[in-house]
């Protein structure tokens, strides 16, 4: 009864239904407890319960591809507290996933939520991550994800963090992908802070394989007195690599931006190139849409939106 | 002549990084016409038109504009734009993630998704295939100048500048922007058409000749059409042109 409970008010934080459509694989875990766990075939997980969080395993069989995404609700309902996830997730040959992972902290105060996943795709695997945030109206929570990502040959995989309501609070994110040869790896966050948040960002994509393409794409809108810092990374060390790496930011106020795309070509054959984009909002974007009649904070509002729309 | 003014731009003078760009500018903009600017490459026309919208780096000129008698010099974009004034621009902003439909509805008042299909149609877009794109890099030129002219019709505004709509436009699609003249024309809105083409300058009721940040002559569709065509094209005067030339046409 008390986990229906919880399973509801997880979702309804997201704005969400608590009804799922057949086929949909769903998994609820609150704090350090599974609450829901259901499967579809060829698709594994374990989800062991330890003090402050759980460890988990995702697997999906060579060749399965998984129809419809799967849905991991991860999330902490009371003010305070820690949730430490480790997942370790294989994706084999040629098989295929998606899941959309929501971390809902709706009522933080004081919370820490770490998660240390370590992602292998095998040749020809494919998955798509995307992460979905609700944090408190104040913030109150304080996020770490790791992650270590390899990419096996042919392999493609697909990162998308987006806070779709509350504050930031702390965001620190690392990731770190190992990329062989023809794999595609896009990494993208959509993040907009205000009031004393804090977003880190530090993305890493290693092109060791021929063939092998990386873009990394950063959307961050600071107003206040907030920071963000972006660090993103693409090193390219063999023939037919290519890379991308994008960052804007918006600043409003007292806010502050850095963004430190590096660059690292080890291969004449290899192309990576880079733009970041730091400061106010354009001043023809604002312009014509003031020409239609909206005033400088509306128009503004809009740009921002657009910039934090997600892609997926 | 009992036409009735809307815009008055009266002896206007810029200077933009220590040159004068507009040089004792002055014409008036009747109620409900459409009125042609035509010049060669770097004549004024488009400052002129971010002039009259008010956009930063245009507000500090000599003389005034006037809306139905009101001098709107001191008015920034944004409360230019409530009395009804609004510009296409020559080469519209890019947004990402906007997609068309909020584009074209952030101007359009209340209107609805109603407005924002016919909108498009008008232009030729197919709104099941651009209503949910974003007005980003992704749209060709010609479909960006033709969301453009959508948000355009769907704000009804009183006085619209147009800036070479038909610029990087295709066949097809110069058709569709006579059709947004004569929706413009319908509900009583007042055109500035900014332009190079003769096609397109033939839509408007009289045209301006500008020169050098100055009207060099304005009248007649016939009029203006010939001597441009004739003269200004490969002329050298800069402003300072042949009085006989002018003269003896
Ligand atoms: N910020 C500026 N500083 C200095 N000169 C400028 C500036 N902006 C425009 N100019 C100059 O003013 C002149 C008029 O420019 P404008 O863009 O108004 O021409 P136009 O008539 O619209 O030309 P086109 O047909 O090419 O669009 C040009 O010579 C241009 O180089
Ligand atoms: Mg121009």
């Amino acid at each position: 009864m008390e986990n229906n409970k919880l399973i509801r008010q997880m979702y309804d934080s997201l704005g969400e239904g608590h009804g799922h459509e057949p086929g949909v694989a769903h998994v609820e875990i609150h704090g350090n407890k599974v609450l829901g766990l259901h499967l579809v075939d060829g698709l594994e997980i374990i989800a062991e319960e330890k003090e402050e969080g759980i460890d988990a395993t995702i697997r999906v069989k060579a060749g399965i591809k998984i129809e419809k995404p799967v849905k991991i609700c991860f999330g902490l309902i009371p003010e305070t507290g820690v949730q430490r996830i480790n997942i370790k997730t294989h994706i084999e040959k040629n098989a295929s996933i998606g899941i959309v992972a929501s971390c809902t902290f709706p009522f933080a105060k004081e919370i820490l939520h770490t998660m240390d996943a370590e992602i292998r795709l095998d040749e020809g695997a494919e998955y798509t991550y995307i992460e979905r945030h609700v944090h408190g109206p104040e913030g109150g929570v304080t996020v770490i994800p790791r992650a270590k990502v390899i990419l096996g040959k042919g392999a493609r995989f697909r990162t998308d963090f987006e806070l779709i309501k509350g504050r930031v609070g702390e965001i620190d994110i690392e990731y770190d992908a190992e990329c062989h040869a023809r794999s595609i790896l896009e990494m993208s966050a959509r993040i907009s802070g205000r009031g004393t948040d804090k977003i880190r960002i530090n993305e890493m994509a290693n092109l060791l394989g021929e063939d092998a393409v990386a873009v990394l794409t950063t959307n961050i809108a600071v107003r206040d007195s907030a920071h963000a810092r972006i660090e993103n990374t693409i090193i390219a060390s063999a023939a037919g690599t290519r890379g991308h790496v994008d960052c804007k930011e918006i600043i409003q106020g007292n806010a502050t931006a850095q963004a430190i795309p590096i660059v690292d070509v080890r291969h004449a054959k290899a192309h990576v190139t880079h733009e970041a984009a730091i400061g106010s909002v354009d001043s023809k974007q604002l312009e014509t849409l003031m020409a239609r009649g909206l005033n400088e904070d509306d128009a503004t509002d809009l740009i921002i939106e657009g910039l934090l729309r997600p892609q997926y | 002549m009992s036409e009735k003014t809307i815009l008055q731009v009266d002896n206007v003078s810029l200077e933009l990084g220590g040159k004068r760009i507009l040089n004792h500018l002055s014409m008036d903009i009747w109620t409900g016409h459409v009125h042609a600017i035509v010049g060669v490459n770097g004549a004024g026309k488009s400052t002129l038109a971010s002039t009259i919208m008010g956009l930063n780096g245009y507000r500090h000129f000599e003389g005034d504009i006037l809306f139905e008698g009101q001098s709107i010099k001191n008015m920034n974009v944004a409360e230019r734009a409530r009395l009804g004034i609004t510009l296409a621009w020559q080469e519209p902003a890019r947004y990402e993630g906007l997609t068309v439909e909020k584009f074209i509805l952030a101007g359009a008042g209340n209107a609805c998704s109603h407005t924002v299909e016919r909108a498009l149609q008008t232009l030729g877009l197919d709104p099941g295939k651009y209503a949910q794109r974003a007005v980003d890099r992704t749209l060709s030129g010609g479909e960006r100048k033709r969301v453009e002219l959508a948000s355009i019709v769907a704000m009804r505004p009183r006085l619209v500048i147009m800036d070479e709509p038909d610029s990087g436009i295709d066949v097809d699609a110069l058709n569709r922007i006579f059709d947004t003249l004569k929706i413009l024309r319908d509900h009583g809105s007042t055109v500035i058409l900014i332009t190079h083409s003769m096609t397109v300058l033939k839509q408007a009721d009289h045209a301006f000749l500008l020169c050098c940040g100055n009207v060099l002559d304005k009248g007649g569709i016939d009029k203006i059409e010939g001597f441009f065509g004739r003269k200004c094209q490969g002329c050298d005067h800069q402003n300072k042109p042949d009085q006989e030339e002018l003269n003896g046409e």
